[in-house]
């Protein structure tokens, strides 16, 4: 079968500025794929340029095997959510949602039994009749997927939808369009700058920086495994432990130092990773770094580390310490015993580390 | 409101206050008896005989009110050759005045749409160019104007004229819709496009029901320069299709016969008439259109 | 083709008023700079004698008196109207209860034809039955007010009635600038005991410099362009004393006949325009740019 979004070697310029750099996306039908990025990375216009609202100035674009790169948005069986939900100020619920069908001259009956069918599945039944001036942003969010589901498209397309609501609200709607998902088996593509909606959703995610796509995974594959510093710095709350430290390569494997203000090095010994250059940054995510008994896994090395500062966080207790120059914050069990000024020893699962080159920002192992 | 109004002349005594506010008022109301004398001079001589003006004062009230002057300036005053008041004059002013703020206003619309909502290169060059245009004194167009208009054998028709304000009215026209579309977020745009709705489908649907506001903002601002527009009726009409600022000129200028003010008075009043009734009817949605700005939704 | 049309649309919809813009503005502006510079007299010339036109304009006593005029109107006509509308705002921004009517009131004018307002107050400056017959009829028999027929005082006449028509648009200008000065950097200055009079001279007064140049360039545009009311006040008279160079050129296109000095003349006027205008416009643009 053929992927239902297939992009090969996409640009796109505003004069001289090189917008989006080699471009190569493909999804399957089902797939939901999660553009992210800091802002101004490109992800809203490829977005953009897959509904065909930007033209593209070089390569393709295929929706289902058909080729669309020079189709007029309203030919290529799309359907989209935006983030300022752009519903008809003019317009009521009603003919918002079956404004597009009347433009392509479906008729009234088919128009009326969809808008039914839409609005009961969105709760919005009750909101039939008014204006999105008197909506709350929650409803009017609902309004505009309900424009969009009502399409039946062969492609969603989501443009940060939930960056308007507060965050209640968007832990929900993000559950909801999720549950969507599922329940429709739609192909979506949705854009975002929240890397925890990103991984919520997406089965498929492309990290985006400055027009160029950094890393395409799953979202588990992006987490564990990001393919420079970049993703590893961007993906994940609190961000991956970036720490600066020497490698060098001994009978048992590889002895990993790592320098301290106060005190000898960290040593630590990677079994499973060799032919590690001498600099390296390694990148432990701050659950990796445990209490020695609460998560024990045979890759842990054990380390006396001074705590410098502790963030209870309710479900878990950040700490925080120097090493290698940078602070390293660890995740540890609420009930910790860890203290501010007390050295504190913790295991450094190293099993699941990522190595950086330095120079190049690329993963090493 | 700005909040300096509220605590004005705090930590002055009671009475202080009370005196300033009196004397805030008063000075107000001198104001605004300036601003209104002159439309009460208009207004009482043209209800005064021509005797009474010579022997009573400028400010006083009628003895008796008479609307002889009013019947003369409208339907047997002479302008020049001609003695039909200034009737024939006012349906001119309609004729040339209507039609150009519709067509203007329509043309604005359109051309503000795209500038706004459908950039392209070049479009806002055009804008650039257009805005300047605003600016330009007409002088300098009078005289190839006149010939074009000869060449084109609309010279002193009424159609020329709606013409030559068509052209020096969009300059205005695109500038108010332009600005108002701007602020409506591009995305209600394209959530069209991606509905399958084009340019004029979007322009009907969507962006002309939100239009009211700066469409009353356009005509009564293209009304009122329309209307009340001498240079270009007194350059471009003839005898019969002169608009009534230049048919008013000429009752107040003629130099033969008796001078009749009261005449005068009339026939500048029903000059006023229709511009004065649309800001005083819509002055403040012409304000509020104005300062309208950002679309809910 | 359907699909050009679809893509093109904007600029198709766009080209008849563009090239409305390229021939009625620009190319009637080339056509006068061009005119400008032959030997055109009651009928256009086209071959090019240089300033000859110019000389003949600058040479005019007429011109003279017009450009002199311009600029003691433009002069009294930009700062009496910028100071009265300020004072119009500041007093009916204190709270007013009868805001809108007043407004009304001062702005009324603006709707009025400058042939009414020359009209009304031709009528008012009347020497033989207006102010000066009514001051004289309370028995002040040696006043006289008779500017309208003196020749050294017409052009403040002028004066008079265009600050009467345009000094309401200032104040409401004026008023809206009052309104958007941040009430909490007033509130602050509150707190901090700053009298009333120094929180307007010192905070909001200069916070509203953009509105003073949009005044400013309003109110010079009008100035150069008065021409109504010239016509309807004094008719450029006694003589020429209170001519304007918009009069000047009327007179020299369609009485006079000829058409190289009102070409030559609108020119001069125009480049007026544009040494206030052009610098405005493009740091507008370029603010709305950036």
């Amino acid at each position: 079968m053929a992927p239902i979004l297939d992009i090969k070697n996409l640009y796109k310029n505003y004069g001289q500025v090189e917008i989006l750099k080699d471009i190569n996306v493909s999804i399957d039908s089902g797939d939901f794929l999660v553009l992210v990025g800091p802002s101004g990375c490109g992800k809203s216009t490829l977005l953009n340029c897959i509904a065909g609202l930007e033209p593209i100035s070089g390569g393709s674009l295929h929706i289902d095997g058909q080729n669309m790169t020079d189709v007029s948005p309203k030919d290529r069986d799309i359907a989209m959510v935006f983030q300022s939900y752009a519903l008809y100020p003019t317009m009521s619920v009603a003919k918002n949602i079956t404004f597009g069908m009347k433009v392509r001259g479906v008729d009234a009956a088919t128009q009326d039994s969809k808008l039914k069918q839409v609005a009961q599945q969105l709760q919005i039944e009750q909101l039939l009749s008014r204006r999105p001036g008197q909506l709350s942003g929650g409803q009017r969010q609902r309004v505009a997927m309900g424009r969009a589901l009502v399409r039946d498209p062969k492609l969603f397309l989501f443009d940060e939808p939930l960056s308007n609501l507060d965050a209640k609200l968007r832990v929900e709607m993000r559950t909801e369009i999720k549950e969507l998902h599922q329940r429709l088996g739609a192909s979506m593509v949705y854009v975002t700058h929240d890397q925890i909606e990103a991984m919520t959703l997406a089965t498929k995610i492309v990290v985006m920086k400055g027009g160029v796509i950094q890393q395409i995974g799953s979202p588990a594959e992006i987490y564990n495994r990001p393919a420079n510093l970049f993703v590893a710095d961007f993906m994940g709350n609190p961000a991956m432990n970036l720490i600066p430290a020497k490698a060098k390569a001994n009978g048992e494997g590889t002895k990993i130092e790592i320098t301290r203000k106060d005190g000898a090095p960290i040593i630590l010994t990677d079994a499973k990773n060799r032919n590690l250059p001498e600099d390296v940054i390694i990148g432990v995510r701050p659950e990796d770094i445990a209490e020695p008994d609460f998560r024990a896994s045979q890759d842990a090395q054990q380390a006396e580390c001074r705590v410098d500062i502790v963030e209870p966080a309710g479900a878990d207790t950040f700490v925080v310490m120097q090493m290698g120059g940078k602070q390293v914050t660890a995740r540890l069990h609420a009930e910790t015993s860890a203290k501010p000024g007390q050295m504190q020893r913790l295991a450094f699962d190293l099993g699941k580390v990522s190595y950086f080159a330095p120079d190049s920002g690329q993963r090493l192992n | 409101m700005t909040d300096l109004a509220m605590s004005t002349a705090r930590g002055q005594s009671r009475i202080g206050k009370v005196a300033l506010r009196w004397l805030l008022y008063i000075a107000l109301g001198l104001f605004a008896l300036y601003y209104l004398m002159p439309l009460f001079v208009m207004i009482t001589t043209s209800l005064k005989s021509l005797e009474e003006i010579r022997t009573g004062d400028l400010i006083s009230l009628p003895r008796e009110v008479t609307f002889d002057a009013w019947k003369t300036a409208w339907a047997t005053a002479c302008t020049g050759i001609q003695c039909e008041g200034v009737r024939p004059f006012f349906w001119n002013s309609v004729l040339i005045a209507v039609p150009a703020v519709m067509i203007s206003t329509l043309i604005g619309a359109l051309n503000g749409y795209v500038v706004a909502q459908w950039q392209f290169r070049g479009s806002n060059l055009f804008f650039a160019a257009l805005l300047f245009g605003c600016f330009i004194p007409f002088q300098v167009v009078l005289l190839p104007m006149a010939r074009v208009l000869g060449l084109m054998g609309v010279a002193g028709t009424i159609p020329g004229l709606i013409f030559v304000h068509v052209i020096y009215g969009l300059g205005f026209t695109t500038l108010f819709f332009r600005n108002y579309y701007v602020s409506i977020p591009s995305e209600l745009t394209k959530a069209a496009k991606v509905d399958g709705a084009g340019f004029f489908r979007i322009f009907w649907s969507i962006f002309l029901p939100l239009s009211l506001p700066i469409i009353v903002v356009t005509v009564i601002w293209q009304f009122t320069q329309i209307w009340n527009d001498f240079l270009f009726g007194v350059s471009f009409s003839q005898a019969g299709t002169q608009p009534i600022t230049v048919a008013l000129n000429n009752i107040v200028n003629s130099t033969t016969g008796v001078k009749e003010y009261n005449v005068d008075m009339a026939t500048a009043i029903i000059a006023a008439l229709p511009t004065l009734l649309v800001y005083v009817v819509a002055g403040k949605y012409f304000i509020r259109g104005l300062t309208a700005g950002s679309v809910k939704g | 083709m359907t699909k050009w049309l679809e893509d093109h649309l904007p600029k198709v919809v766009l080209a008849p008023s563009f090239i409305a813009v390229l021939i009625f503005v620009y190319g009637f502006i080339g056509w006068t700079a061009w005119v400008s510079l032959t030997r055109s007299k009651l009928l256009p010339k086209y071959d090019i004698h240089g300033f000859i036109q110019y000389e003949r304009l600058f040479a005019a006593p007429r011109w003279d008196v017009a450009m002199n005029n311009l600029f003691i109107f433009g002069a009294l006509f930009i700062v009496i109207s910028m100071i009265l509308g300020l004072l119009l705002a500041i007093l009916l921004d204190q709270n007013i209860r009868t805001e809108g009517a007043i407004r009304t009131i001062y702005l009324y004018p603006m709707a009025l034809s400058m042939i009414v307002t020359g009209t009304a107050w031709k009528w008012i400056l009347n020497p033989g039955l207006g102010i000066e017959a009514t001051v004289k009829g309370w028995g002040f028999e040696s006043f006289t007010f008779d500017w309208l027929v003196n020749p050294n005082m017409a052009i403040y006449t002028i004066v008079i009635a265009a600050i009467w028509q345009s000094s309401g648009f200032v104040m409401a200008l004026f008023l809206a600038g009052l309104r958007s000065v941040d009430t909490e950097i007033i509130r602050a200055a509150q707190v901090d005991g700053i009298p009333t009079w120094r929180v307007y001279t010192a905070i909001i007064i200069p916070s509203m410099a953009p509105i003073f140049l949009s005044a400013f360039i309003v109110l010079s545009h009008l100035a150069i362009k008065s021409f109504d009311l010239v016509i309807a006040l004094t008719g450029g008279g006694p003589g020429f004393a209170s001519d304007l160079p918009a009069t000047y050129m009327y007179a020299m296109a369609f009485s006079r006949g000829d058409i190289g000095q009102a070409a030559s003349s609108a020119m001069i006027m125009m480049a007026v325009v544009f040494t206030i205008v052009v610098p405005y416009l493009y740091s507008e643009l370029r603010a709305k740019n950036d």
